[in-house]
């Protein structure tokens, strides 16, 4: 079945119309020997056969909302307002607002989404939003590099592996160097950082979910000409010490715990702040107020310039669709919770997160790596293979224990915990592991 | 009059001004009272908590549906912005995506085999749509693919001793600025080959700068000025014959989807905008999907992970030491999956090569109609999915724009490319009627009619009229502020 509405006697009105005998015509300027090959796809479906098809598939899975499984993406809870309202058809329909007048809609609410990042990181400037957590980091040192005009990155061991990864990829496209700081009983050392370095990474909380002082490796960075690029994580910003506080000159981080399913890993929304000095160097999109020609208040897309349709090979970023619906959500979700149900969902976390740690460390040969303090996420060394044990718990419905990459230890897994659990969901994993480790 | 203009275009104000100290709305499960000092350190706290807004849930709805009334999308109107491809997103993807939301990327892959067995079978459709032989799904948007693919003939040069030789990457005048943007990202030097008087790239010009020297062309088929180039077979030869690659931009396959391979006409590498051409909404802007299909030679150098399959068990494939490595978190816009693939199932070949052969149509079609309106078509043969035209003498494209939108109709994409002058570029799509065309060809004409001085003050009745930018630029005003 496919969308198109033509009658026949509409194909042949317009064929008429156009001077061409049928279809195939219409494709005259293409290789004639090409054209029209076999696609080796399987037959056309109905809607309620390719739905019907899709819940076979969708029942091959078993769902992780409740899971403790953490690295970035968690299960928290998505009010019930935040999806229909964002997805409404005039917002998921719609393009990029080129044309303010008739994006009004989606101007403004971009606005009130700079705002509210603007907000949570403490620091003047957001852009509309980038793909994700680990292209905003990447899109993020870019900046610092150009904004220096320097070579080389340090990053510390505490952000996410995977957005090390696609930093990396990142940064060998312009022969950029990236080095490493280990940590240190699970925290960044601060370490001396060189004139060559244009861009000092840290995360907090970091990977092992640990609480990190990062003021003096900001120091140590801002002390050597380097900006400070801290990677967040956007719900412990409802609590915890904003970066721009601690001296970050770019935050960057993952926006799916702000009212974003987990969706198998994506769409979700990179969020990305700076400082003022850097707006010009900024990727991505970028909504300001003005005014109309009868001098009522307006949003525009701006300082345009920075951006690939217009300057093209001297664009600050390739980024042109970026994830708008998605930060939509997020933008819905801390205006549905306003600053208290935030903190209480922050708080609710945290406090199930060190029940669950308790109750974990309890079990014979499970012991804490993560040192305190650390948010609602932790991970502990397990006496078995961690992969197992993920896959022995699965069995028993529940998904926890995200093993950890080597570069960390051996027999780590992350747990984490969020605003859903209950005492309940913790007993029973509580149980669970006993089990399987026993 | 003035009275009258007010009740048509009312204020919207900010959510923050309508928060009130003390208004909750959603309430999430309550917490026991908690010291967040002695489990955080109080020197982690911040001392003032963020300004958010705090409305009730009915303000909430109230504001985000009347945010939505203020703005146009595909469902509201006809939507012909050209390289954009605005197509009906079928309602059911949303329905097929809400099966899929509480997956988390890094549960057992024994407990997602559906999720991956999906995103194995799209590998292969889109291979098989784009004449491929293998894809990964992983870049987020179209400028993603772009770099990704990019970044894959790098690597491919590299692996051959050729990397330091090959710094340029050739894109013609015509390109979407991506083009050259990734190139940058890439590392590479760009040059941009002049098209001839059909439009098409001038194939001598691009010849003389072939050489030992260039890593690659990047090439959209059909054109930006919905041209299908008729040398695309020399052009690969030439590109071939002195060790260069071919990179196909996808941002147009809509007029050729299923219908031409790009693998068939000699390109190597080639991404897909799977918001564009497989009807993943916009959404204003993304979120998209790029996945990034390449021939054989290419294969080892996509990103890591690729999902395989093990007979009957389906498995994230880590193991690619010459891959480029990663380019985003976990596997991709798994959403946006999970939407083309419900297209594709329903569509299968005949669905997908009539959409594209239709879309052709209604250009055409919507192509004629518009010169009979006055409008001027600076290539005037069968186009492909869009074409470009231009107002006639002494009209300026950005108040045809306007006046398209006092008339309720959201405008082409304007002054693209960059080689015509006063461009219009027109993409109707193939889910749009007849009838649809028809006003739209009508309004167009009507705007003309109703001569330059209305154009120029147009829109009126629009929730705000043409916007200071200039204003936005020099003193950009990026936040709200209280008071």
């Amino acid at each position: 079945m496919d969308y198109t509405p033509h009658t026949s006697q509409d194909l042949e009105t317009m064929l008429t119309r156009v001077g061409a005998k049928n279809l195939r015509d219409l494709f005259g300027d293409l290789p004639q020997d090409l054209i029209f090959p076999d696609l080796d796809l399987p037959a056309p479906l109905t809607e309620t056969e390719m739905m019907r098809h899709l819940r076979e598939l969708a029942a091959k899975n078993s769902s992780a909302a409740t899971s403790f499984l953490g690295g970035g993406l968690r299960a928290h809870y998505v009010p019930a307002a935040v999806v229909p309202l964002a997805a409404r058809a005039e917002f998921i329909s719609a393009y990029t607002p080129y044309q303010p007048e008739a994006s009004q809609g989606l101007l403004q609410a971009i606005f009130e989404y700079q705002t509210m990042i603007s907000e949570l990181t403490g620091l003047p400037v957001s852009n509309a939003s980038l793909y994700d957590g680990s292209t905003a980091l990447a899109e993020g040192v870019l900046l610092a590099l150009r904004e220096t005009g320097r070579n080389k990155v340090l990053v510390s061991q505490g952000v996410h592996p995977e957005y090390r990864k696609v930093l990396k990829t990142y940064l060998d496209a312009i022969g950029a160097q990236l080095e490493e700081i280990g940590l240190e009983a699970g925290k960044t050392p601060t370490t001396q950082v060189s004139t060559e370095v244009g861009a000092v990474v840290g995360a907090n909380p970091n990977f092992l979910g640990a609480l990190e002082n990062l003021a003096p490796l900001a120091e140590a960075a801002h002390a050597s000409g380097a900006l400070f690029v801290a990677v967040v994580d956007a719900l412990s910003l409802a609590v915890l010490k904003t970066p721009g506080s601690y001296g970050a000159d770019i935050a960057v981080g993952e926006g799916q715990p702000l009212g974003n399913a987990m969706a198998f890993g994506g769409p979700h929304f990179g969020l990305m702040a700076v400082k003022e000095n850097l707006v010009r160097q900024l990727p991505g999109r970028l909504v300001s107020e003005t005014t109309d020609v009868d001098g009522k208040r307006g949003y525009i897309l701006t300082l345009q310039a920075r951006e690939q349709y217009i300057r093209r090979g001297k664009a600050k970023s390739n980024i042109t669709t970026n994830a708008q619906l998605t930060a939509l959500m997020g933008a819905v979700y801390l205006a549905a919770l306003g600053s208290q149900g935030l903190k209480e969902v922050a708080a609710r976390s945290v406090v199930n997160a060190h029940q669950l740690a308790k109750r974990l460390t309890t079990i014979p040969g499970v012991r804490q790596i993560t040192p305190r303090p650390y948010f609602c996420e932790f991970v502990l060394e397990l006496p078995k293979n961690p992969s197992q044990v993920r896959s022995e718990l699965a069995k028993r419905g529940i998904h926890a224990a995200v093993p950890l990459p080597s570069e960390y230890g051996h027999n780590l897994a992350l747990f984490a915990a969020t605003e859903v659990h209950t005492e309940r969901d913790l007993a029973g994993l509580e149980a669970a592991l006993r089990e399987v480790l026993a | 009059m003035i009275a009258e203009k007010k009740e048509v275009r009312p204020e919207s104000p900010l959510i923050f001004e309508k928060s009130l100290p003390g208004r909750r709305g959603v309430r999430p499960p309550a917490v026991a009272d908690v010291d967040l000092a002695e489990l955080l350190g109080a020197e982690n706290l911040r001392p003032e908590p963020p300004e958010l807004p705090e409305v009730d849930e009915l303000t909430l709805v109230r504001h985000y549906t009347g945010l939505s009334r203020r703005q146009l999308g595909i469902d509201v109107t006809f939507y012909p912005l050209g390289s954009c491809t605005m197509k009906y997103n079928p309602k059911v993807h949303e329905a097929a995506v809400a099966l899929f939301a509480d997956l988390h990327p890094y549960q057992a892959p024994e407990t997602a085999q559906g999720a991956l067995q999906l995103m194995y079978e799209l590998q292969h459709d889109l291979s098989g749509i784009t004449g491929m032989d293998a894809t990964t799904l992983q870049p987020a948007a179209g400028a993603h693919g772009e770099l990704t693919g990019i970044l894959s003939i790098r690597a491919y040069h590299h692996s051959r001793g050729q990397h330091a030789q090959r710094r340029l990457v050739l894109v013609p005048d015509s390109a979407h600025g991506s083009n050259p943007a990734t190139a940058s990202m890439a590392g590479y030097a760009v040059k941009e080959i002049p098209s001839g008087p059909d439009g098409e790239v001038d194939l001598e010009a691009l010849k003389r700068e072939l050489g030992p020297h260039v890593a690659a062309i990047m090439l959209t088929n059909p054109n930006t000025l919905g041209l299908f180039e008729r040398k695309i077979r020399q052009i690969a030869e030439a590109a071939h014959a002195v060790g260069a690659q071919m990179y196909y931009d996808g941002a147009n396959l809509n007029a050729i989807m299923g219908v031409a391979r790009p693998g068939d006409m000699g390109f190597d590498v080639v991404h897909l905008n799977l918001h564009k051409t497989f009807t993943v909404p916009h959404g204003g802007g993304g979120p998209g999907s790029g996945p990034v299909g390449v021939k054989k030679h290419l294969e080892l150098f996509l990103p890591s992970p690729q999902v395989v399959r093990d007979g009957e068990t389906y498995a994230l494939d880590y193991d690619r030491p010459q891959s480029i490595g990663q380019v985003k978190s976990f596997y991709g816009n798994f959403g946006a999956l999970v939407r083309a693939y419900a297209y594709i199932r329903m569509l299968g070949q005949e669905g997908i090569q009539k959409s594209a052969a239709l879309a052709v149509l209604n250009a055409n079609y919507l192509k004629e109609l518009l010169k009979e309106q006055g409008y001027r078509i600076p290539f005037d043969r069968i186009c492909m999915h869009e074409f470009v035209a231009q107002p006639p003498e002494g009209f300026k494209t950005v108040d045809i724009a306007k006046g398209l939108l006092e008339l309720g109709f959201h405008p082409p994409t304007v002054y693209f490319p960059l080689i015509v002058k006063e461009a219009l570029m027109v993409e109707p799509t193939e889910t749009e009627t007849k009838e649809t065309l028809q006003t739209f060809a009508a309004a167009m004409g009507e705007i003309l009619a109703k001569g330059k001085e209305w154009l120029e003050g147009a829109p009126y009745t629009t929730p705000v009229r043409r916007l200071d930018e200039l204003q936005a630029n020099r003193r950009p005003k990026l936040r709200w502020e209280k008071g």
